[in-house]
Protein backbone atom coordinates (compact mmCIF):
# COMPACT_ATOMS: atom_id res chain seq x y z
CA UNK A 1 0.00 0.00 0.00
CA UNK A 2 1.46 3.17 -0.84
CA UNK A 3 1.86 6.24 1.60
CA UNK A 4 1.65 9.79 0.35
CA UNK A 5 3.24 12.21 2.12
CA UNK A 6 3.76 16.16 2.04
CA UNK A 7 6.60 18.02 2.69
CA UNK A 8 5.42 21.41 4.39
CA UNK A 9 5.85 24.38 6.30
CA UNK A 10 4.02 27.23 5.55
CA UNK A 11 7.68 29.53 5.49
CA UNK A 12 9.86 29.58 2.83
CA UNK A 13 13.98 28.53 3.16
CA UNK A 14 13.51 26.38 6.03
CA UNK A 15 14.56 23.38 4.38
CA UNK A 16 11.37 21.22 2.47
CA UNK A 17 13.04 20.96 -0.96
CA UNK A 18 16.62 19.55 1.02
CA UNK A 19 14.82 17.07 3.55
CA UNK A 20 12.39 16.45 0.41
CA UNK A 21 15.83 15.31 -1.12
CA UNK A 22 17.17 13.47 1.83
CA UNK A 23 14.57 11.43 2.84
CA UNK A 24 13.09 10.09 -0.50
CA UNK A 25 17.14 9.52 -1.21
CA UNK A 26 16.95 7.88 2.26
CA UNK A 27 13.93 5.54 1.97
CA UNK A 28 15.23 4.33 -1.69
CA UNK A 29 18.42 3.53 0.00
CA UNK A 30 16.37 1.57 2.51
CA UNK A 31 15.00 -0.81 -0.27
CA UNK A 32 11.76 1.35 -1.02
CA UNK A 33 10.14 2.68 -4.22
CA UNK A 34 10.10 6.26 -3.75
CA UNK A 35 8.98 9.06 -6.28
CA UNK A 36 9.14 12.98 -5.05
CA UNK A 37 7.40 15.16 -6.76
CA UNK A 38 8.05 19.49 -7.09
CA UNK A 39 4.87 21.13 -6.13
CA UNK A 40 6.39 24.26 -6.55
CA UNK A 41 5.25 25.31 -10.07
CA UNK A 42 6.89 28.03 -11.21
CA UNK A 43 10.29 27.68 -8.69
CA UNK A 44 10.97 24.14 -8.87
CA UNK A 45 14.41 23.70 -7.57
CA UNK A 46 14.15 19.76 -6.53
CA UNK A 47 15.25 19.07 -10.02
CA UNK A 48 18.37 20.58 -9.02
CA UNK A 49 18.68 19.46 -5.16
CA UNK A 50 18.24 16.04 -6.60
CA UNK A 51 20.94 16.79 -9.31
CA UNK A 52 18.70 16.23 -12.39
CA UNK A 53 18.23 19.71 -13.79
CA UNK A 54 19.51 18.80 -17.03
CA UNK A 55 17.11 15.83 -17.75
CA UNK A 56 14.07 17.46 -17.25
CA UNK A 57 11.83 16.99 -20.59
CA UNK A 58 8.30 16.71 -19.29
CA UNK A 59 6.90 17.85 -16.10
CA UNK A 60 3.73 17.44 -13.84
CA UNK A 61 1.78 19.89 -15.52
CA UNK A 62 2.08 18.18 -18.51
CA UNK A 63 1.04 15.20 -17.11
CA UNK A 64 -1.80 17.13 -15.23
CA UNK A 65 -2.82 18.67 -18.35
CA UNK A 66 -2.34 15.42 -20.86
CA UNK A 67 0.31 16.08 -22.85
CA UNK A 68 2.80 13.80 -21.61
CA UNK A 69 2.07 10.26 -19.77
CA UNK A 70 3.34 9.84 -16.27
CA UNK A 71 6.52 7.27 -17.27
CA UNK A 72 7.49 9.85 -20.09
CA UNK A 73 7.65 12.36 -17.11
CA UNK A 74 9.33 10.57 -14.27
CA UNK A 75 13.55 11.01 -13.85
CA UNK A 76 15.22 7.82 -12.53
CA UNK A 77 17.78 8.53 -10.57
CA UNK A 78 20.88 7.26 -11.82
CA UNK A 79 22.44 6.71 -8.79
CA UNK A 80 19.90 4.56 -6.71
CA UNK A 81 17.62 2.80 -9.30
CA UNK A 82 14.36 2.76 -6.99
CA UNK A 83 14.54 6.47 -7.16
CA UNK A 84 12.66 8.83 -9.04
CA UNK A 85 11.51 12.62 -9.46
CA UNK A 86 8.32 13.92 -11.17
CA UNK A 87 9.29 17.62 -11.31
CA UNK A 88 7.65 20.88 -11.49
CA UNK A 89 6.80 22.82 -14.56
CA UNK A 90 9.33 26.44 -14.58
CA UNK A 91 7.56 28.53 -17.31
CA UNK A 92 4.02 27.58 -16.18
CA UNK A 93 1.69 29.49 -14.06
CA UNK A 94 0.55 27.89 -10.93
CA UNK A 95 -2.78 27.97 -11.79
CA UNK A 96 -2.11 24.89 -14.37
CA UNK A 97 -2.30 22.77 -11.58
CA UNK A 98 -5.94 21.51 -11.19
CA UNK A 99 -7.15 19.08 -8.17
CA UNK A 100 -8.70 17.05 -10.77
CA UNK A 101 -5.08 16.47 -12.40
CA UNK A 102 -3.67 16.17 -8.97
CA UNK A 103 -5.89 13.63 -7.99
CA UNK A 104 -5.55 11.67 -11.34
CA UNK A 105 -1.95 11.53 -10.80
CA UNK A 106 -1.51 10.86 -7.43
CA UNK A 107 -3.75 7.71 -8.35
CA UNK A 108 -1.63 6.35 -10.82
CA UNK A 109 1.69 7.19 -8.49
CA UNK A 110 0.01 4.95 -5.86
CA UNK A 111 0.09 1.88 -8.43
CA UNK A 112 3.90 2.52 -8.92
CA UNK A 113 5.43 3.40 -5.72
CA UNK A 114 5.52 2.67 -2.17
CA UNK A 115 5.84 6.69 -1.05
CA UNK A 116 4.88 9.56 -2.44
CA UNK A 117 6.68 12.50 -1.11
CA UNK A 118 4.92 15.47 -2.23
CA UNK A 119 7.77 18.74 -1.66
CA UNK A 120 4.74 21.79 -0.93
CA UNK A 121 5.81 25.42 -2.07
CA UNK A 122 6.04 27.59 0.51
CA UNK A 123 2.76 29.94 1.67
CA UNK A 124 -0.82 28.75 1.93
CA UNK A 125 -2.12 29.13 -1.85
CA UNK A 126 -3.11 26.66 -3.93
CA UNK A 127 0.01 25.10 -4.80
CA UNK A 128 0.69 24.31 -0.75
CA UNK A 129 -3.18 23.21 -0.39
CA UNK A 130 -2.73 21.03 -3.84
CA UNK A 131 0.67 19.25 -2.13
CA UNK A 132 -1.00 17.88 0.88
CA UNK A 133 -4.58 17.32 -0.86
CA UNK A 134 -3.83 13.57 -0.68
CA UNK A 135 -1.68 13.69 1.84
CA UNK A 136 -1.57 10.46 4.82
CA UNK A 137 1.09 11.80 6.34
CA UNK A 138 2.86 15.04 6.66
CA UNK A 139 6.34 16.06 7.80
CA UNK A 140 6.47 19.57 8.50
CA UNK A 141 9.66 21.28 8.46
CA UNK A 142 10.33 23.85 11.31
CA UNK A 143 13.46 26.05 12.14
CA UNK A 144 13.83 26.77 15.81
CA UNK A 145 12.88 30.27 15.50
CA UNK A 146 9.76 32.09 16.00
CA UNK A 147 8.02 32.94 12.26
CA UNK A 148 8.76 29.46 10.92
CA UNK A 149 7.26 27.81 14.52
CA UNK A 150 4.54 30.38 13.77
CA UNK A 151 3.52 29.00 10.49
CA UNK A 152 3.84 25.48 11.18
CA UNK A 153 0.96 25.67 13.39
CA UNK A 154 -0.78 27.43 10.82
CA UNK A 155 0.20 24.91 8.54
CA UNK A 156 -0.91 22.40 11.10
CA UNK A 157 -4.36 23.29 11.26
CA UNK A 158 -4.31 23.37 7.78
CA UNK A 159 -3.66 19.48 7.60
CA UNK A 160 -6.66 19.03 9.96
CA UNK A 161 -8.97 20.68 7.75
CA UNK A 162 -8.47 20.92 4.00
CA UNK A 163 -6.80 17.72 3.39
CA UNK A 164 -9.04 14.90 1.94
CA UNK A 165 -8.73 12.50 5.00
CA UNK A 166 -9.57 15.48 7.07
CA UNK A 167 -12.62 16.09 5.01
CA UNK A 168 -13.62 12.39 5.32
CA UNK A 169 -12.98 12.54 9.15
CA UNK A 170 -9.89 10.94 8.83
CA UNK A 171 -6.78 12.13 10.19
CA UNK A 172 -3.05 12.31 8.66
CA UNK A 173 -0.44 11.81 10.57
CA UNK A 174 2.05 14.31 11.06
CA UNK A 175 5.70 14.93 12.24
CA UNK A 176 7.74 17.50 13.24
CA UNK A 177 10.96 17.65 11.80
CA UNK A 178 13.02 20.21 13.22
CA UNK A 179 15.70 21.63 10.74
CA UNK A 180 19.10 24.19 11.04
CA UNK A 181 19.36 22.91 14.83
CA UNK A 182 22.44 24.17 16.52
CA UNK A 183 22.18 22.32 20.03
CA UNK A 184 25.09 24.58 21.32
CA UNK A 185 23.07 28.00 20.96
CA UNK A 186 19.31 25.62 22.46
CA UNK A 187 21.89 24.94 25.17
CA UNK A 188 22.81 28.70 26.00
CA UNK A 189 19.26 29.63 25.45
CA UNK A 190 19.94 31.84 22.65
CA UNK A 191 17.50 29.18 20.34
CA UNK A 192 14.12 27.79 20.70
CA UNK A 193 14.94 24.27 22.32
CA UNK A 194 13.36 20.48 20.80
CA UNK A 195 11.16 20.42 23.68
CA UNK A 196 9.82 24.06 23.37
CA UNK A 197 8.91 23.34 19.69
CA UNK A 198 7.64 20.16 20.47
CA UNK A 199 5.28 21.69 23.61
CA UNK A 200 4.07 24.15 21.34
CA UNK A 201 3.26 22.54 18.26
CA UNK A 202 2.32 18.86 19.71
CA UNK A 203 2.82 16.67 17.35
CA UNK A 204 5.47 13.93 17.31
CA UNK A 205 9.18 14.40 16.21
CA UNK A 206 10.42 12.54 13.27
CA UNK A 207 13.81 14.45 13.92
CA UNK A 208 16.36 16.84 14.23
CA UNK A 209 18.93 17.84 11.44
CA UNK A 210 21.72 20.15 12.89
CA UNK A 211 22.42 23.29 11.08
CA UNK A 212 25.23 21.64 8.84
CA UNK A 213 27.64 22.45 6.62
CA UNK A 214 27.06 19.16 4.56
CA UNK A 215 23.38 19.68 4.11
CA UNK A 216 24.90 22.93 1.46
CA UNK A 217 27.90 20.91 -0.17
CA UNK A 218 24.70 18.42 -0.99
CA UNK A 219 22.81 20.91 -2.40
CA UNK A 220 25.70 22.53 -4.32
CA UNK A 221 26.67 19.39 -5.98
CA UNK A 222 23.12 18.25 -6.81
CA UNK A 223 23.47 15.25 -4.37
CA UNK A 224 20.80 14.50 -0.93
CA UNK A 225 22.86 14.48 1.81
CA UNK A 226 22.11 10.82 2.10
CA UNK A 227 23.93 10.10 -0.96
CA UNK A 228 26.46 12.14 -1.42
CA UNK A 229 27.82 11.93 2.65
CA UNK A 230 26.15 9.33 4.11
CA UNK A 231 28.28 9.44 7.81
CA UNK A 232 27.83 12.75 8.13
CA UNK A 233 25.56 13.82 11.01
CA UNK A 234 22.94 15.24 8.75
CA UNK A 235 22.18 12.13 6.61
CA UNK A 236 22.24 9.67 9.87
CA UNK A 237 19.27 11.95 10.95
CA UNK A 238 17.52 11.74 8.15
CA UNK A 239 18.61 7.91 8.53
CA UNK A 240 16.93 7.66 11.36
CA UNK A 241 13.68 10.14 10.65
CA UNK A 242 12.96 7.63 7.41
CA UNK A 243 13.12 4.61 9.56
CA UNK A 244 10.72 6.19 12.22
CA UNK A 245 8.06 6.89 8.71
CA UNK A 246 8.09 3.31 8.42
CA UNK A 247 7.06 2.53 11.76
CA UNK A 248 9.98 2.18 13.52
CA UNK A 249 10.30 3.59 17.38
CA UNK A 250 13.94 4.92 17.40
CA UNK A 251 14.71 7.68 20.37
CA UNK A 252 15.53 10.73 19.05
CA UNK A 253 19.42 11.93 19.96
CA UNK A 254 20.01 15.52 19.41
CA UNK A 255 23.03 15.93 17.05
CA UNK A 256 25.49 18.09 17.55
CA UNK A 257 28.79 18.43 14.65
CA UNK A 258 32.08 17.16 15.88
CA UNK A 259 34.17 20.52 16.18
CA UNK A 260 37.62 21.07 17.67
CA UNK A 261 38.68 23.63 20.21
CA UNK A 262 39.94 25.71 16.96
CA UNK A 263 36.69 25.07 15.30
CA UNK A 264 34.53 26.42 18.30
CA UNK A 265 37.04 29.36 18.31
CA UNK A 266 36.27 30.39 14.71
CA UNK A 267 32.86 29.02 14.49
CA UNK A 268 34.01 26.76 11.61
CA UNK A 269 34.65 23.15 11.11
CA UNK A 270 38.42 21.96 11.90
CA UNK A 271 40.40 20.69 8.60
CA UNK A 272 40.97 17.33 9.38
CA UNK B 1 28.20 46.71 23.03
CA UNK B 2 30.52 46.80 26.11
CA UNK B 3 31.77 44.12 28.22
CA UNK B 4 29.18 44.20 30.99
CA UNK B 5 26.13 44.30 28.49
CA UNK B 6 27.67 40.45 27.43
CA UNK B 7 27.17 39.46 30.71
CA UNK B 8 23.54 41.55 31.32
CA UNK B 9 22.41 39.89 28.32
CA UNK B 10 19.08 37.72 28.77
CA UNK B 11 18.58 34.55 27.16
CA UNK B 12 15.71 35.13 24.35
CA UNK B 13 14.64 32.08 23.85
CA UNK B 14 12.82 31.94 26.97
CA UNK B 15 10.74 35.16 25.37
CA UNK B 16 10.47 33.89 22.24
CA UNK B 17 8.63 30.94 23.53
CA UNK B 18 6.65 32.94 25.63
CA UNK B 19 5.65 34.96 22.72
CA UNK B 20 4.54 32.40 20.63
CA UNK B 21 2.91 30.46 23.15
CA UNK B 22 0.72 33.47 23.71
CA UNK B 23 0.16 33.83 20.12
CA UNK B 24 -0.62 30.80 19.02
CA UNK B 25 -3.22 30.50 21.56
CA UNK B 26 -5.19 33.35 19.96
CA UNK B 27 -4.78 32.39 16.36
CA UNK B 28 -6.04 28.99 16.75
CA UNK B 29 -8.53 30.22 18.43
CA UNK B 30 -9.31 32.65 15.46
CA UNK B 31 -8.79 30.38 12.71
CA UNK B 32 -11.24 30.47 9.91
CA UNK B 33 -12.73 33.45 11.47
CA UNK B 34 -10.08 36.08 10.62
CA UNK B 35 -12.73 38.80 10.31
CA UNK B 36 -14.37 38.46 13.27
CA UNK B 37 -13.58 41.81 14.54
CA UNK B 38 -15.06 42.87 11.04
CA UNK B 39 -18.19 40.37 12.30
CA UNK B 40 -18.83 41.65 15.59
CA UNK B 41 -18.29 45.44 14.49
CA UNK B 42 -21.78 45.03 12.31
CA UNK B 43 -23.62 43.03 14.87
CA UNK B 44 -23.09 45.44 17.65
CA UNK B 45 -23.56 48.44 15.35
CA UNK B 46 -26.56 46.69 13.91
CA UNK B 47 -28.13 46.20 17.74
CA UNK B 48 -27.27 49.54 19.50
CA UNK B 49 -28.95 51.22 15.96
CA UNK B 50 -32.41 49.88 17.01
CA UNK B 51 -32.60 51.18 19.95
CA UNK B 52 -30.24 54.72 19.78
CA UNK B 53 -29.27 56.50 16.47
CA UNK B 54 -25.95 56.39 16.34
CA UNK B 55 -22.43 57.11 13.67
CA UNK B 56 -21.34 53.95 12.45
CA UNK B 57 -17.87 55.65 11.97
CA UNK B 58 -18.30 56.29 16.22
CA UNK B 59 -17.82 52.44 16.69
CA UNK B 60 -14.64 51.72 17.38
CA UNK B 61 -13.55 47.81 18.27
CA UNK B 62 -9.69 46.81 19.57
CA UNK B 63 -8.81 43.34 20.44
CA UNK B 64 -5.70 43.64 22.49
CA UNK B 65 -4.63 40.09 22.73
CA UNK B 66 -3.29 39.24 25.91
CA UNK B 67 -2.43 36.40 28.44
CA UNK B 68 -4.61 35.24 30.40
CA UNK B 69 -6.89 37.30 29.27
CA UNK B 70 -7.89 39.33 26.00
CA UNK B 71 -9.80 42.89 26.22
CA UNK B 72 -12.36 43.76 23.75
CA UNK B 73 -12.77 47.36 23.88
CA UNK B 74 -16.16 48.70 22.42
CA UNK B 75 -16.13 52.50 22.09
CA UNK B 76 -19.71 53.42 21.13
CA UNK B 77 -20.40 57.46 20.66
CA UNK B 78 -24.12 58.27 21.33
CA UNK B 79 -24.84 61.41 20.13
CA UNK B 80 -26.50 63.88 22.00
CA UNK B 81 -30.60 63.81 21.71
CA UNK B 82 -30.23 66.75 19.43
CA UNK B 83 -27.72 65.77 17.52
CA UNK B 84 -29.36 62.50 17.01
CA UNK B 85 -32.61 64.39 16.20
CA UNK B 86 -30.22 66.56 13.22
CA UNK B 87 -28.92 63.21 12.01
CA UNK B 88 -32.17 61.57 11.84
CA UNK B 89 -33.10 65.07 9.89
CA UNK B 90 -30.12 64.20 7.49
CA UNK B 91 -30.83 60.87 6.82
CA UNK B 92 -34.63 61.44 5.59
CA UNK B 93 -33.18 63.95 3.60
CA UNK B 94 -30.42 61.81 1.84
CA UNK B 95 -33.18 59.19 1.83
CA UNK B 96 -35.88 61.04 0.26
CA UNK B 97 -33.60 63.01 -2.15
Amino acid sequence: MATVIVVTSGKGGVGKTTSTAALGAALAQQNQNVVVVDFDVGLRNLDLVMGAERRVVFDLINVVQGDAKLPQALIRDKRIDTLSLLPASQTRDKDALTAEGVTRVIGELREKFDWIICDSPAGIERGATLAMRHADAAVVVTNPEVSSVRDSDRIIGMLDSKTAKAEKGERVDKHLLLTRYDAARAARGEMLKTEDVLEILSIPLLGIIPESEEVLRASNLGSPVTIGSPNSVAAKAYFEAARRLKGETLVVTVPAERRSIMGRLFGRRAVA
Amino acid sequence: MNLMSLFRRRDSAPVARERLQVLLAHERAFVGKSDLLAVLQEEIISVIAKHVTIERERVQIKLDRGDPISILEIDVEVPSAAAAAALRETRAAMAGG
